[in-house]
């Protein structure tokens, strides 16, 4: 046998090889995340039938429960159909991050300085705008750089976050630090004014995100600007060869998603939780990423994706107090989960092959 | 015919597959020291991969090798190198910045001094008379000379059986015939070669047996002297086809297409088409032969409005589109097509549907946001039928579809919006014969509707039959025009490296 050589080969599959196939990987995949977690639970000492059952009750079983885990899936929802938008483009923006938070900057300046005097659904929509156009824009800068000199979307939309949460921070510490808060480096609770009404026990964020899944849907499908986005994630020479305007549809499709991305930093900051804090984004920008992904960037599977990952979020952080499992072990477990499930996209789109098995048993290995 | 000699290679029952495709079902061959094969068939009728199971780039699912007789276990390159075996792959592996002795020594074991290293590539070099010394640098050699190292390189390493994958793709008609001279004179000293290609006239002139394949099998094996072209395609293609192109007398009209003292420079402002002249009439093919790099690509995107030029004129009849993007020509209602060479990388989307491909040009004429398809998938159930388009549904995604059908579903987009000028970058690339021949047809119609046809084509062969004129590129500059019924391929061959058609029918 010659050196050098790996015994595992991996190949793509073929388009055509069965769906069926791909869900029941999936199923597979879930299932071991399942019995995985199971046993590390079982190792920690507790019955894992029981965590699983608290964990569902903790997630759906009650009505504040399940109040909680929407609230946990409108920004999540939201930015996923932000940053889908722009991978459609092959666009890779993983500063929704940053883009929630000047979003939510913008707003929360209209709530903390323009909130009075106004009718209610005023002020709540002029913040909707501010947050959107903010964050549209601070989408737009790493896009014009990008379509003008070239530079890399990945670094400049991440490097971005930094800069929009070292904002809040210094807003907080500073010019916008709340005077009766004796002295902690916050920023004051919203007027009611600037509150989002409750629909259902839930802020009006979910229907909007709804609203949103519906929209963007529409956009990617049925819209001029939709094909030409896809067009241009598809083959940018061909995009030019129809003649296409390649630099402004980059940076029309960023500043959407950006954007939507703003948006869900208001509803966020003025449903959620009625302020502006630092920890507004609290990794939904790259949680986002993976719903995407995991939903094959189609907007009404997003809902499906979101859904549960709340559900696990949201179960989670009840299990750890009910069972005083360290937060730790609580990642730890959607470590697991969120493993198997990525794992198995690999086994769905490449094919391994041990090459010593088969070259004995169909002796294409010959001596 | 009789073979005295030992077999060098002996393939058995090979057979490779990919997922459900079969690339390869139990393929025989054998080829005997001193002796040339031709290893002919269709694009995806696997002659590569049986090469890259010989080459240990892939492993067989079943079957076994000989080398020399012997049973052989090749995980490998280097495994089938050290057994004597080398490909020259049709993309060079060369190094641009180093010496011809760098690049042939590079990689090899043990540390030769200089001299030793000359001795051993003169050696080579004067034996097969390839005459190149090994102190210049590679990006200073031509292409034909550019192959020679990479062939050295591979008898520096001890290869007796020598497997070349197109060799002549890339080369003037001049460096072929000096290429197979040195072939010929490896026959003779007991090597064993094996060539792959789709060039019949080159199988007919270089090889002593020719191994047939089709979708993956052995056609069999028929010695070149007793066999012919006719014959040959018959095997190939599985049905005897009528391989001739025909040329139909058109009256010509105006001229469609004029470009004036075209100067392009690239992104790197380096100098790719020189004040370059010439015109198209309506109801005429103009071919443009030349080697690849000679500035078709450049000539093709600057008329299409990919690429801006630096002095020049570009009419579509009578309109100046020099300097516009595709956009601005679209706009200005010039109707020109343009089929580009890498028609997966530019011109179709190779994951959306057929619907959505011939939406391409189309999606913007009507007003509004909506963006509607009623028309591109009337549009696409058309072409579909009208040029016989193999796919499953005109919702497919175009990659599905084989090469010959993804250039229909191109070819039928832009003939759809009726253009006064096409342009068509190497059409037929990667397409079986069939499919080619369905494309000459096509522009042949376009022809006779009195369309003005820009042709880059690579095969002179294809260029003197299909063309009405031929113009020769070389390096950016214009060698001359000529009428296809009045040049040979060996002066087409000359102006492709810089001489003019005066110079050649001077010395001619």
């Amino acid at each position: 046998m010659a050196k050098g050589n790996m015994p595992i080969h991996v190949t793509k599959r073929l388009d055509d090889e069965s769906r069926m196939r791909a869900v029941l990987l999936r199923i597979a995949a879930v299932i071991l995340a399942i019995a995985v977690g199971g046993l590390f639970f079982a190792a920690l000492g507790f019955n894992p039938f029981e965590v699983y059952g608290e964990l569902i009750k903790g997630a759906v079983g009650t009505t504040m429960a399940r109040r909680m885990t929407v609230r946990l899936c409108v920004p999540l929802l939201i930015t996923s159909l932000a940053v889908g938008l722009a991978f459609k483009m092959r666009f890779w923006n993983i500063g929704a991050e940053g883009q929630i938070g000047i979003g939510a900057i913008a707003a929360s300046y209209i709530a903390l300085f323009h909130s009075e005097g106004m009718p209610k659904v005023v002020v709540l929509i002029l913040m909707a705008v501010a947050a959107f156009v903010a964050g549209g824009l601070y989408g737009v800068i790493p896009a014009y750089f990008k379509s003008k000199f070239g530079t890399n979307e990945t670094l400049f939309t991440l490097m971005l976050n930094y800069v929009a949460f070292y904002t809040i921070q210094a807003l907080a510490q500073g010019t916008w630090k709340d005077p009766t808060a004796w002295g902690f480096p916050k920023i004051a609770r919203f007027s009611s004014n600037a509150q989002l009404p409750m629909v259902l026990g839930v802020h009006v964020g979910w229907i909007v995100a709804l609203a949103l899944v519906l929209l963007v849907y529409l956009y990617m499908n049925k819209t001029k600007q939709g094909y030409e986005l896809s067009v241009v994630g598809e083959n940018e020479n061909t995009a030019r060869y129809a003649g296409m305007n390649v630099r402004k549809i980059v940076i029309r499709t960023m500043f959407i998603s950006a954007g939507l991305a703003g948006l869900a930093g208001m509803l966020q900051a003025s449903g959620a939780d009625k302020t502006l804090t630092e920890s507004i984004a609290n990794n939904v920008g790259f949680t986002a990423i993976t719903v995407a992904w995991l939903a094959n960037l189609n907007p009404g599977a997003m809902v499906i994706v979101t859904a549960l990952f709340c559900i696990l979020t949201k179960g989670s952080d009840t299990i750890q107090s009910v069972y005083n499992i360290s937060p730790a072990a609580a990642e730890v477990f959607q470590g697991i989960i969120l493993f198997f499930v990525l794992g198995s996209e690999f086994f769905i789109r490449y094919k391994v092959h041990f090459a010593g098995f088969i070259s004995k048993k169909e002796g294409g290995k010959v001596k | 015919m009789e073979h005295t000699a030992a077999p060098a290679i002996e393939l058995r029952g090979l057979t490779k597959t990919f997922g459900k495709v079969v690339a390869n079902s139990n393929v025989n061959l054998t080829v005997y020291k001193g002796e040339i094969l031709s290893l002919l068939g269709e694009n995806g009728s696997g002659k590569t991969t049986l090469m890259n199971m010989l080459m240990g780039l892939y492993r067989p699912d079943k079957g076994e090798i000989y080398i020399d007789g012997k049973l052989a276990n090749i995980q490998s390159p280097h495994d089938a190198i050290s057994l004597g075996v080398g490909m020259i792959h049709q993309h060079f592996k060369l190094v641009d910045v180093l010496t011809v002795r760098d690049n042939i020594v590079m990689g090899t074991k043990g540390n030769l001094s200089k001299s030793k290293a000359d001795k051993i590539i003169r050696e080579i070099a004067q034996k097969f008379d390839m005459n190149i010394e090994p102190d210049r640098k590679i990006y200073s050699l031509s292409v034909g000379e550019k192959q020679m190292v990479e062939i050295m390189k591979v008898l520096y390493r001890g290869a007796r059986t020598l497997i070349l994958d197109e060799p002549t793709a890339v080369l003037t008609p001049q460096e072929i015939t000096r290429l197979f001279d040195i072939l010929r004179r490896m026959r003779e000293s007991g090597c064993a070669i094996i060539i792959i290609t789709h060039k019949l006239n080159e199988v007919m002139d270089i090889s002593d047996r020719v191994m047939i394949m089709r979708k993956g099998e052995g056609m069999g094996t028929v010695v070149t002297k007793e066999s012919n072209v006719r014959d040959l395609v018959e095997r190939m293609v599985g049905a005897a086809i009528d391989i001739s192109i025909q040329c139909p007398d058109v009256n010509v009209g105006k001229n469609a297409l004029d470009v004036h003292k075209l100067t392009v420079l690239n992104s790197d402002k380096v100098q790719v088409l020189t004040d370059i002249s010439f015109s198209v009439s309506q109801g005429e093919i103009l071919g443009v032969a030349g080697v690849s790099g000679s500035g078709q690509k450049e000539l093709c995107s600057t008329i299409a409005g990919l690429m801006t030029p630096s002095k020049g004129a570009i009419l579509v009849d009578g309109v100046d589109i020099a300097g516009k993007s595709a956009r601005d020509i679209i706009k200005m209602g010039v109707h020109m097509s343009f089929i580009p060479e890498d028609r997966f990388g530019m011109g179709l989307l190779p994951s959306m549907n057929i619907i959505d491909n011939m939406l391409l040009k189309s999606y913007n004429t009507k007003r509004g946001i909506h963006l509607d398809r009623a028309q591109a998938k009337k549009l696409a159930v058309d072409v579909v039928e009208q040029l016989h388009v193999y796919t499953p549904s005109i919702y497919s995604p175009v990659r599905m579809l084989s090469g010959g059908n993804a250039q229909k579903v191109l070819l039928g987009r832009e003939i759809s919006s009726n253009p006064s000028v096409l342009i068509t970058a190497y059409p037929v690339r990667g397409l079986d014969i069939n499919s080619s021949m369905t494309i000459y047809k096509l522009l042949n119609e376009q022809k006779e509707k009195g369309v003005a046809v820009l042709f880059i084509g690579e095969d002179l062969d294809v260029i003197l039959e299909l063309c009405d004129r031929v113009m020769v590129l070389c390096g950016g500059k214009l060698t001359g025009i000529a009428n296809t019924k009045e040049v040979t391929k060996e002066q087409l061959g000359l102006m492709m490296t810089g001489h003019t058609l005066e110079e050649v029918r001077a010395n001619g």
